[in-house]
């Protein structure tokens, strides 16, 4: 559990970038922090591993406030994927991903043998091992950076815009990728994005961020949709917009969804069932998706 | 000081010296620079050609430059014309290079608008791309500006004068005032002539001035470790 | 051409093979002086170039101080040295030190200047030391342009290694100053030959080492996957 206790951040420029800022991110849980540019949740993120430190309040893991270990040390325990992957262009692949065991001590031959087998873990042809980061492909990058996050089976995954840089289609692959895997391996992740899109389809919780780092509304994403705190929320999340306003309308034997465009957004499965999973099912229908 | 308020005379005398050797190679090279990196731009073959060749002739050092050039253009040795060309060569060396990495900085996306708004390969050449590589050839000129102001002084060695013969002379009569004066004056003109540069890039390209000081983009501040 | 042809005699008379003032001698002397320059100026500059580069301070003074540095004339300099330390080796090697150290500062601090701050952002991010960010990152990425800095450097200690000569009997300078003195042209020309072909030779050796040091992966060789990133290209110049 990492849990942020009234976190403020001025930076040595002036700009207040997070304003008492308190959340608690459940373990084996993806929480995912939307907003636009200066809503300061990258800076959240990079507390989590003390690449910024709080001006006041402090940060928690499991109960520790980690201002008091080394960053160093924490850092080698958080797994940490960024944009632009981040990759060491020196190295090839195989030795990007066993930077981090490498560091931490780990023997040579059982890193390299670690490392390869993480390869396969997120999907990577073995026979890239020897590749440096710039014969790579955009989307084999960020899959390199996924897997030097995850090599030494941390239990935190913090992941900044990570699939921000590569083309939708690819975008759309490593999601689903990830989804995957988070499955398998069920860390606490910690996810920055401005895409909602993104956020309704990888996060159990989602934080809407304001400027300054202000929470605008914290819930599931059925919540939001459903029960969007202020004008603000529902236009961030699109409900007030008309590809998130759906009805059902008759056509022929069958019900389709429309939505209040008249778009087809879809079709509609059996009768409608009492529950709030309906914003989040729209949402990832192709109908949804070709908007973009 | 009292060496130097002696001889402001043969101070001044040769300060001019020095402008009339320095101002032609600095003016010449700019004029041969622009066509000669325009064209190793041009093909392929034609920029490995000339830019190392430039490279090549970058890498000679001045003094048996000038003590050579006499062998191959006749001129003789003591001539202020070899210190001109020496360092006109130099100029030149250095400019293409910048010539063609200037031209290489005008972004593909403007070049290509250029051409669709029908600018013709010339007039897209002098009014869209050497303006817009303007700053990388200003910033090449300040370079050859400064280097020749102070290479000039080498040929005081063989007996042309500059302000180099400053050195020369103090060395030989043990007065340092002298050589300290030499060096002042040389910084100062090489210092004189990157200030016209500079003004004269405002004044030539208002488009690079700045309205305000950029804003730190997002801050990657990092705590202490 | 005639002239050429007196020079290339005077290169090749066996009279100038023997004894203080043999060619190969000259040759070694100038070498060794060049070395040794860079290699005091290469103590001087390395470290504080690489702490500037690292810690982004001083950054402004160091560029000013190279950009003033250059525009002193070498000439005024040596001589000024000469005199304060009398006629002999001392003043070349000071004047010379202290005009090689400013390409070499350059070339350490812009090498780790070009390294993409994202490159080090995410090595720090996943738990690298300073030291290490240094050490693993920074030193082989910067290496290429450190290189292209000790390149600019000998070729300019080379270069008034020759005009060194003016104030000491150093090196193959010594051929010009004497021929000057004797009206001996085929000298002046045949020791200029030689400080030219050896200021390439050192240009061409640089040229590979230069080639060589540039890390794999960095080079964009041809011929593997489309080359997509773009940010971290800029240490290959």
């Amino acid at each position: 559990m990492i849990e942020f206790r009234s976190v403020s951040k001025r930076f040595p420029d002036g700009t207040l970038a997070v304003q008492d800022f308190s959340l608690v991110l459940p373990s084996h849980k993806t929480t995912v922090l939307v907003g636009s540019s200066g809503s300061g949740k990258t800076t959240l993120l990079r507390m989590i591993n003390r690449m910024v430190d709080p001006t006041s309040g402090s940060v928690e893991i499991d109960g520790e406030d980690i201002a008091s270990l080394p960053p160093v040390k924490l850092r080698r325990g958080i797994g940490y994927v960024m944009q632009n992957s981040g990759l060491l262009p020196h190295r090839t692949v195989l030795d990007n991903v066993a930077t981090v065991p490498l560091l931490r001590g780990t023997p040579k031959r059982q890193a390299r043998a670690d490392a390869l087998a993480m390869l396969d873990t997120v999907g990577l042809d073995r026979a890239l091992a020897d590749r440096y980061p710039s014969q790579l492909s955009g989307g084999q990058q960020q899959r390199v950076g996924v897997a030097r996050g995850l090599a030494v089976n941390p239990n935190i995954l913090l992941m900044d815009e990570p699939f921000g840089a590569v083309d939708p289609i690819v975008r759309a692959e490593l999601q689903q990728e990830l989804v995957r895997l988070q499955k398998e391996l069920d860390k606490t992740v910690v996810f920055v994005t401005h895409d909602i899109e993104e956020a309704f389809l990888l996060g159990d919780q989602i934080v809407i961020l304001r400027e300054g780092g202000r929470i605008a509304q914290v819930g599931s994403p059925a919540d939001l949709l459903a029960r969007p705190a202020d004008d603000f929320v529902a236009s961030f999340v699109g409900a007030d917009r008309g590809r998130r306003v759906l009805h059902v309308e008759r056509h022929g034997d069958g019900n389709v969804v429309v939505d209040s465009d008249g778009r087809l957004a879809g079709v509609l499965n059996g009768e409608p069932v009492a529950g709030t999973s309906a914003g989040s099912s729209a949402g990832s229908t192709p109908g949804a998706e070709g908007d973009r | 000081m009292t060496w130097v308020l002696a001889n402001l005379g043969l101070i001044w005398a040769r300060t001019l010296d020095h402008v009339v050797l320095s101002l032609p190679p600095i003016v010449i090279c700019f004029v041969i620079a622009v066509p000669l990196g325009w064209f190793a731009r041009r093909y392929r073959v034609s920029r490995g050609i000339i830019l190392t060749g430039a490279g090549l002739l970058y890498a000679v050092p001045s003094l048996p430059l000038i003590f050579v050039l006499p062998a191959v253009i006749g001129t003789s040795l003591l001539s202020p014309v070899n210190v001109i060309i020496a360092l006109t060569l130099y100029g030149i060396a250095l400019m293409v290079r910048v010539v063609a990495d200037g031209l290489d900085s005008v972004d593909a996306d403007v070049r290509q608008s250029a051409s669709a708004m029908g600018y013709s390969t010339w007039s897209r050449f002098w009014q869209v791309e050497l303006p817009l590589s303007g700053p990388v050839l200003l910033a090449g000129m300040r370079v050859v500006a400064v280097s020749t102001v102070s290479l000039v002084t080498v040929g005081a060695v063989i007996g042309v004068q500059s302000l180099g013969s400053l050195f020369t002379d103090g060395f030989q009569r043990g007065i340092q005032a002298e050589i300290i004066a030499g060096l002042v004056a040389t910084v100062a003109l090489a210092l004189l002539f990157d200030g016209a540069l500079v003004l004269a890039g405002r004044v030539l390209m208002p488009w690079t001035r700045r309205v305000a000081p950029p804003k730190p983009s997002v801050p990657l501040e990092v705590s202490a470790a | 051409m005639n002239l050429f042809a007196s020079a290339i005699a005077w290169i090749l008379d066996p009279a100038n093979y023997v004894g203080l003032n043999a060619i190969p001698l000259r040759i070694g002397q100038h070498l060794v002086f060049s070395l040794v320059t860079l290699v005091f100026a290469s103590a001087i500059a390395i470290p504080l170039g690489y702490l500037i580069g690292h810690t982004g301070r001083g950054r402004g003074l160091a560029v000013t101080t190279s950009g003033g540095l250059r525009a002193i004339p070498t000439l005024g300099l040596l001589t000024l040295v000469a005199l304060w330390v009398g006629i002999g080796v001392v003043a070349p090697y000071v004047a010379l030190t202290v005009l090689a150290i400013p390409p070499i500062l350059a070339g350490a601090y812009t090498g780790f200047e070009a390294i993409d701050r994202r490159t080090i952002d995410a090595a720090r991010a996943v738990g690298m030391s300073e030291l290490q960010i240094v050490r693993k990152v920074e030193l082989p990425l910067g290496l290429p342009l450190l290189i292209g800095g000790l390149r600019s450097a000998t070729l300019q200690v080379i270069a008034t290694a020759t005009l060194a000569a003016y104030v000491a009997d150093l090196g193959l300078g010594r051929y010009l100053f004497s021929g000057l003195k004797t009206r001996d042209y085929a000298e002046m020309l045949g020791g200029s030959i030689l400080v030219i072909l050896l200021a390439l030779a050192l240009e061409g050796i640089f040229a590979l080492i230069q080639r060589f040091v540039v890390p794999r992966g960095v080079s964009g060789r041809p011929g593997t996957a489309p080359k997509l990133r773009t940010g971290s290209s800029a240490a290959a110049r």
